[in-house]
């Protein structure tokens, strides 16, 4: 699935991201992110290109695409170490789980694990 | 007691040179102060148990720390891994090497390899072989380069300005800093604006605290970021307040946000921070690219960095530096190269250290070459810094090397840094953040760094940032402001990256734009280097480029530059010369273009200067000058022959327009001589005179002391070797071979 002209998150086709429509206010910060079928669309192009790992990180951006920016920091700050407990942890990965983000809840939830063997939670 | 030591002149001068300020380490493996293979570094291997690597590099399961569990579970290619981890390391390093091997397979067989087979595969290289394999490893066809823009007052209209100027001059990636953290939202501003003044699609980045570095991405006033931090040691990384896991989820954040970023490593930073485990510094960079790869970021930043220094100070260190970059593009990642500390003091061995990356090529040879003067750069000096641009330009054109850059011409350098500091004074105006004065701007334009600026008001970028932040200011508003304000090509183009973004093709390894914001990555430009005659070619305008350094000068331009010597009629030809009968007559011979097209020396004295001075000296002596035309040649020992024979006393001076002379008697062999000034840029005009007193003396028979040559160690050929070829081909054009000597009036 090629999309022909790529949507922002606002859904505003990217041909409409001109200078008129910038002179007079009408695009917002929605308009310039990028779209989870856009990360989607490249995620496949770097499985083409043999990188497996890029594009599961294009994917995992996918889903954090539609995710605010003060959550995705937060999400970030959590994963730190010493932040979170293992069982915190587990929780973030279940409630990413129910949020339609399997693949960050795997992260979250493969950190989970990696962190109490390691002794990297409190 | 002891007598002193005697001292040898020979090692105080030795002590004295500039690399003996550097620091020089022996090896301590234990302080992982090691290049390759340490004896702690583990044995390559490998077991896998149902899809589970169980063992890896000499560490079970339950020994794993978290770096190896993320490798582990992420990082290799575990179809490929048994048949990889069995096959010699030898053989491995052989198809690196041979360019019939191709790339892919390569990158295949890299996929399955742990870091410590990689590191060994590498320890067995030797640098040219690194050379080749670079060359036919990196990402991307097409090589490039990124700029350092900061200063020390965070000044934003110098920011603009020399981001301006870093694009003239062909850098595709800006990457900036702060001395004050509170200052990056202003300083970010006027990069992005400074950045998009001389062409399209330079990327723009502002390395601070990684929460804040994401924040400036997500409103669209940094394009990429490359300060996410990777390092060899779990106990390192958790210093650092990260793990791989937070790594990871960074990575896919920038993504997330449309942003393309990399990952930064490199030799020395376990070792400065006291936690390298034992371990070889290539065996920890070869752990770091392999999480790298691991996590999905596209490309890293590594070949030393903040720690350059101290790979450099041991025994293989700069070799290490080397393959850390050839690390990253085996396992098909864009290498940022590194080159942006600087790693010593002595020119020659800094310039030692980036010269087989700049000959074999990268994504970036420099993860920031230093645009701006040494004192402003706030990331500390780089390797290469402002003052070496043109050097660098010129090692480009030398070995006709495509190392990213191009020379820029003064004028419209100073164009643009002007109208890219007038944009970003207009925007911040217009967006209420700053004001800047007249003087100030003009400062900036013309300035070589901020030490050329007046005392700026510092709370004003202060001022500026709080606003930025407050007021939630986006991309979109530097865009509106630059087209309101009378500047609707910039404003276009600061859109056009902000279109990149929601479109997402630069996401995808090594991308960069090129000036028509066509990206150029491992998708779309491929390198395809698979032996001599293939790969990266320059474009037949890319190469004109490189070879049109600013300093060249071609025959034209030296015959005009001589033209502004002349002193018309002062010398005129008065047909054929006749045998002289006075003994006490000395002929000067003058080359073929002597006063016709060639007027000035190349010590900078005029021909008419010297054909003075030499007659003086011969009145000193009671002789007499005249002038002769010698056309048949152009070598000075025949010319000064042929005025010998025409004197009447039998002593001849020849000289050529570059102001090489010597005295010449009628019965010696043409290519003897009595005495030579054969280094005409150093003969003075008090030389000239002592010649003509000396010939005086000859042609009355006795035997002066002969002049001393002029003496100097400097590079005097590299001087004024163009020159001189340039003046013996006008001299060549303008000789007869079928003409005798011509009398020459002098009308004094």
């Amino acid at each position: 699935m090629e999309p022909l002209t790529p949507r922002a998150v606002s859904g505003r086709p990217i041909d409409e991201l001109t200078l008129e429509r910038a002179r007079s206010g009408e695009l917002t910060l929605d308009d310039i992110r990028i779209h989870p079928d856009t990360l989607l669309h490249q995620a496949a192009q770097a499985d083409r290109f043999g990188n497996s790992q890029l594009a599961e990180s294009l994917r995992r951006g996918a889903e954090m695409a539609m995710l605010g920016d003060e959550e995705l920091m937060r999400l970030y700050e959590a994963l730190r170490p010493g932040r979170s407990t293992a069982a915190e942890l587990r929780e973030i990965a279940d409630g990413l789980a129910a949020q339609g983000m399997p693949r960050c809840a795997e992260l979250v939830s493969e950190a989970a694990d990696v962190y109490a063997r390691c002794g990297l939670a409190p | 007691m002891t007598a002193p030591e005697q001292r040898s002149g020979r090692f105080r001068m030795m002590d004295a040179q500039r690399v003996n300020l550097d620091g020089f380490s022996t090896e301590n493996p234990d302080l992982g102060l090691m290049s390759f293979s340490s004896p702690h570094d583990p044995e390559p291997g490998i077991r896998v148990r149902d899809g589970v690597v169980v063992e890896m590099d000499g560490r079970t399961v339950e020994e794993f720390d978290s770096i190896d569990h993320f490798i582990a579970r992420h990082g290799l290619d575990l179809a490929v891994a048994p048949e990889v981890m069995a096959m010699d390391e030898r053989e491995l390093a052989r198809l690196l090497v041979d360019s019939a091997t191709p790339r892919d397979e390569v990158v295949r067989l890299t996929s399955g390899m742990t870091p410590a087979k990689i590191a060994r595969v590498l320890a067995g290289l030797k640098p040219v072989e690194m050379q080749m394999a670079i060359m036919k490893m990196r990402v991307r066809r097409t090589p490039a380069n990124q700029a350092h823009v900061t200063n020390r007052m965070d000044d934003p209209l110098l920011i603009a300005a020399d981001a301006a100027t870093a694009v003239a001059f062909g850098f595709r990636e800006l990457e900036t800093t702060v001395p004050v953290l509170h200052d990056a939202p202003a300083v970010a501003m006027a990069l992005l604006i400074g950045s998009q003044v001389p062409a399209a699609g330079a990327l723009t980045q502002c390395a601070v605290e990684e929460g804040l570095e994401l924040k400036l991405g997500m409103r669209g006033l940094v394009s990429y970021a490359e300060t996410v931090s990777l390092y060899g040691t779990e106990r390192v990384f958790v210093d650092g307040d990260d793990t791989p896991w937070s790594k990871a989820f960074l990575v896919s954040g920038y993504a997330s946000r449309g942003i393309k970023m990399r990952v930064s490593s490199g030799a020395g930073s376990e070792v400065l921070m006291g936690y390298a485990e034992g371990k070889s510094m290539g065996y920890l960079e070869a752990r770091c690219v392999a999480l790298a790869r691991a996590m999905g970021a596209q490309g890293v930043q590594n070949g030393g960095i903040d720690g350059a220094s101290v790979a450099a100070s041991v025994p293989g260190g700069v070799r290490e530096l080397l393959s850390e970059n050839l690390m990253v593009m085996m396992r098909n990642l864009e290498s940022c190269s590194g080159n942006d500390t600087l790693m010593s003091e002595s020119d020659m061995r800094r310039t030692a250290r980036t010269l087989p990356l700049f000959l074999a090529g990268s994504d970036f040879i420099f993860s920031g070459f230093g645009s701006v003067p040494r004192y402003d750069n706030m990331f500390g000096p780089s390797n290469f810094n402002a003052n070496d641009l043109d050097d660098y330009l010129v090692l480009q054109r030398d070995w006709g090397v495509d190392g990213g850059l191009r020379s820029a011409d003064e004028q419209t350098v100073l164009e643009l840094r002007r109208k890219a500091a007038e944009a970003t004074r207009a925007v911040y105006r217009y967006l209420g953040l700053a004001d800047f004065s007249d003087e100030h701007l003009e400062s900036v334009v013309t300035a070589e760094g901020s030490k050329d600026l007046a005392e700026p008001d510092s709370l004003a970028v202060l001022h500026a940032s709080r606003v930025i932040q407050e007021s939630g200011l986006t991309g979109l508003d530097v865009v509106r402001a630059l087209d309101e304000c009378g500047y609707p090509e910039e404003a276009e183009r600061v859109l056009g990256m902000l279109r990149a973004r929601v479109q997402g093709d630069y996401l995808q390894t090594a991308a960069i734009f090129d000036e028509q914001m066509n990206v150029l990555s491992g998708v779309t430009d491929p390198n395809d280097y698979s032996g001599p005659g293939t790969g990266y070619e320059m474009p037949a305008e890319r190469r004109r480029e490189i070879d049109t350094v600013r300093q060249q000068r071609s025959v034209i331009d030296l015959v005009s530059e001589q033209d502004r010597h002349a002193l018309p009629g002062v010398l005129t030809d008065a047909g054929p010369a006749s045998p002289g009968d006075d003994p006490r007559e000395v002929v000067i011979g003058l080359s073929p273009a002597l006063a016709v097209s060639l007027h000035q020396t190349l010590s900078g004295l005029t021909v008419y200067e010297v054909l003075k001075e030499l007659a003086a000296g011969l009145e000193e002596e009671g002789c007499e000058a005249r002038l002769v035309r010698v056309q048949a040649t152009i070598d000075v020992g025949f010319i000064g022959l042929a005025a010998a024979r025409l004197a009447g006393s039998g002593i001849g001076i020849g000289l050529q327009a570059k102001g090489t002379a010597l005295i010449h008697r009628r019965d010696l062999a043409p290519l003897m001589n009595l005495e030579l000034f054969s280094v005409a840029p150093l003969v003075t005009r008090e030389m000239y005179r002592a010649m003509g007193i000396n010939a005086g003396r000859h042609a009355k028979g006795s035997t002066p002391d002969p002049v001393r040559n002029a003496y100097t160690d400097e590079a005097i050929t590299a001087r004024y070797h163009t020159r001189v070829v340039s003046m013996v081909a006008v001299e060549r054009a303008h000789s007869r071979p079928d003409l005798p000597p011509q009398e020459v009036r002098w009308n004094r």
